[in-house]
């Protein structure tokens, strides 16, 4: 900061012309004091609300946090609308699940913000994906496959134990963007991993009836929640992720659960209930909306009452 | 391989001495991550290692448009819309089956400094040409931008959307005769995004002028073109969007010959103009969907203005010629609304109108050139579009088009457009 300030000396000491060196400070001046404002606290820019969530978490007051997408708007198919690039030109810190989850957006609205800071490979950019393991990488490419993820499954924010090494990859990264923090920071990750742990072990006590549980899903969304419950998914109603479940498909999947019988179907309450629905109907089963992130349902408020809301629901599926 | 195993044994070492006291659960949580992270390690030199070693790894991404379509047409397709003679008239539309251009795109950053793309167009008849090449800055920082080489205009809202996103198998009729359908020039576009909540881009072009309506000078050292223009947006609550915008072009015609201009004789000469072409320019978009989420139903609608002086002298027949000045404001809009009411299906509807003006003519034109043509022209269409991925699109499109005193023409249209490659994320 200090040596923006020297900029504007250097500035206006060097120019010949008065007005134009008075032009000249009233732009440095103010670009000055634009900094000044954007430095007071870290201006994060969360892909989704997850991370919104738990920049919260781990920065408090310390941050000023913009979400992107809400729990309701499918990650996949976000626009770069101007309030994005608006918001992204003044962020500092960009904090997304990658894993091309927000590919057909996140670079436009990185290219279009002329904000380098946050540019891919930039201090200033942040990837939830890259620090844990990914599963579903996908053997080949071709998007006869539909909408893969040559990364493998960006989902990852539906198994809570993700969330702690993750946690801590960003909390280090808040402290290298603002090291006068860093203190601050390290207490917090504490305090969230104490909490945190504490809150999986509840979690994995009450979820235990949904151990070996048969689903049905309608997007590949959730393998990471399945592994760490112990579900079963049957089948999926996208015919290729990504795309609209069809009539055809469904019928499809109505008889391979004829075979393989499951308690109920699950999707994201961003996703169109009419597939979920038709198959409830016709299968006897029942229809869980689950919040695919914090946001997601009236009671999804925050990162806990999240995975309250999820197990609940899926508990509600079992009765 | 060995420095890992190293590695996990000291950090084991302290753990297992650690495991005894009450807090195992963490303890384990921390073996689970170290272990996470070691194959992560092992993940990355297993894929990092071939791709530093082959030549392709810093490729551009590739993406192929392919694009065909079916037309019927009951008029030429070349025919100009009444009063626009002088103009650019190149309707896009081809009677029967065609391909259309094949837009073979590549885009990479060149180095720390600068990213390149370059847009090549394949025309069906075997020809092919430059659609853009441009480089542009990526580290100015504070919202600044700095383009150079060939780009599609800032200007409006359509004029920077290439053909494969467009919401019609064509352009307005005001893009058409305005801007040849989308103006692109050599030179260089210099933006600025100002740091607030509310997006507010300035930006300002200077170019060769080499399209319409300007007119390709060799022998000038100058800029042929500027352009100037705004753009505001933001959200409305969460459901929807906007974006509007305003813009300002001027450029000279240098000698610029138009075949085929009616007179007010009943007969068709070659005209020729010298003088300078200014446009002003509206636009506005307003994208909503519910909760924003667009992925089931959402609705768009868009318009656009544009009105444009020229003001020079007119040689009326070049063949015997008659000269002297000519002066007239001309104007055209159009409004359309997309809406998909179902996953994979859009409707929508445009209207298109322009007004021709009245010309000032100098007393030796009097008689000879048209100063009013007394009709309005306008066109109205509808289209229904399918795309089972964001890679593919199926269109079929009716259009009445009375742009021609006279002449009304009813046109249907069947399109396909499709992505291979790396696919670029859609503007707003």
């Amino acid at each position: 900061m200090s040596s923006k300030y020297s900029s504007v000396t250097i500035q206006s000491k060097n120019s010949t012309s008065g007005r134009y060196a008075a032009a000249k400070n009233i732009l440095f001046t103010t670009l000055f004091l634009i900094s000044v404002n954007a430095h007071a606290t870290l201006n994060i820019f969360a892909c989704e609300p997850e991370w919104a969530a738990l920049s919260q978490e781990l920065a408090g007051d310390k941050a000023d946090i913009y979400a992107a997408t809400s729990a309701l708007q499918d990650p996949h198919h976000a626009q770069a609308r101007p309030s994005l690039i608006a918001h992204a030109r003044r962020a500092q810190l960009v904090v997304c699940t990658g894993a091309e989850l927000e590919i057909g957006w996140l670079p436009l609205v990185q290219h279009e913000s002329s904000n380098p800071a946050i540019a891919v490979g930039q201090p200033g950019y942040f990837e939830a994906t890259h620090y844990v393991h990914l599963l579903e990488i996908p053997g080949r490419l071709d998007r006869a496959d539909g909408d893969v993820h040559a990364a493998g499954n960006p989902h990852i924010q539906l198994d809570p134990r993700n969330y702690l090494p993750v946690a801590r990859a960003l909390s280090a990264k808040l402290s290298e963007l603002d090291p006068a923090n860093a203190a601050f920071y390290a207490g917090k990750l504490e305090a969230f991993g104490d909490k945190w742990n504490a809150a999986i072990k509840r979690w994995e006590v009450e979820a235990a009836p949904l151990k070996g549980q048969s689903i049905l899903v309608q997007h590949r969304a959730y393998p990471y929640l399945e592994g760490w419950l112990g579900l079963k998914q049957v089948a999926e109603l996208e015919p290729k992720p990504g795309m609209e479940p069809t009539a055809a498909h469904l019928a499809k999947v109505l008889g391979e659960i004829k075979q393989h019988p499951a308690r109920m179907v699950i999707r994201a309450s961003y996703q169109d209930s009419k597939p979920s629905e038709w198959i409830a109907d016709h299968a006897h089963i029942k229809m869980v909306e689950l919040p695919f992130s914090v946001g997601g349902t009236e009671n999804a408020k925050d990162l806990y009452s999240f995975f309250d809301d999820i197990i609940s629901r899926l508990l509600g599926g079992l009765k | 391989m060995f420095k890992y195993v190293a590695l996990c044994v000291s950090l084991l070492t302290p753990l297992a001495a650690h495991a005894a006291s009450d807090n195992q659960a963490a303890v384990n949580e921390e073996l689970r991550t170290i272990h996470q992270q070691i194959q992560q390690l092992e993940q990355r030199v297993q894929q990092s290692a071939p791709a530093a070693s082959t030549a392709n790894a810093f490729n551009p991404a590739i993406s192929l448009i392919l694009s065909g379509s079916y037309g019927s047409t009951e008029q030429n397709p070349a025919t100009p819309a009444s009063g626009f003679a002088m103009s650019a008239n190149d309707s896009g539309h081809s009677r029967g089956f065609s391909l259309q251009e094949s837009e073979l795109g590549f885009s990479a950053n060149i180095d720390p400094l600068f990213r390149g793309v370059a847009t090549v167009s394949l025309a069906p008849e075997g020809s092919s040409s430059v659609e853009n090449a441009f480089v542009e800055t990526t580290t100015l920082g504070h919202g600044l931008n700095l383009k150079m080489g060939r780009f599609f205009s800032g200007l409006g809202y359509l004029n920077d959307q290439h053909s494969h996103v467009w919401d019609f198998v064509d352009q307005p009729l005001v893009y058409r005769s305005f801007w040849d359908n989308q103006l692109a020039d050599d030179g260089l576009q210099f933006k600025w995004l100002a740091p607030s909540d509310t997006f507010i881009e300035l930006g300002g072009e200077v170019g060769r002028g080499r399209n319409f309506p300007g007119s390709n000078r060799a022998d000038n050292n100058g800029a042929g073109a500027e352009t100037l223009f705004a753009h505001i947006g933001d959200d409305f609550g969460i459901s929807s969007s906007w974006r509007t915008g305003f813009s300002l072009h001027q450029t000279k015609q240098v000698d610029a010959v138009s075949n085929n201009v009616p007179d007010a004789l009943g007969n068709k000469f070659s005209d020729s103009f010298t003088g300078d072409s200014r446009t002003a320019g509206m636009d506005f978009v307003w994208k909503y969907a519910p909760n924003g989420n667009p992925t089931v139903t959402n609705f768009k609608f868009q318009a656009e203005y544009f009105q444009r002086k020229n003001e020079g002298t007119l040689t009326y027949n070049t063949a015997t010629p008659f000269s002297d000045s000519y002066s007239v404001t001309q104007s055209g809009w159009y409004a359309q609304g997309i809406y998909q009411f179902m996953p994979f299906w859009r409707a929508g509807i445009r209207y298109d109108q322009l007004d021709s003006g009245t010309a000032q003519l100098g007393s030796a034109l009097v008689g000879k050139v048209i100063s009013n043509y007394g009709f309005t022209p306008t066109r109205s269409s509808v289209m229904v579009d399918y795309s089972p991925s964001e890679f593919s699109r199926m269109r079929v499109q009716y259009a009445l088009d009375e742009s021609r005193q006279g002449l009304p023409d009813h046109q249907i249209f069947m399109q396909y457009i499709m992505s291979l490659g790396a696919h670029g994320a859609h503007q707003f």
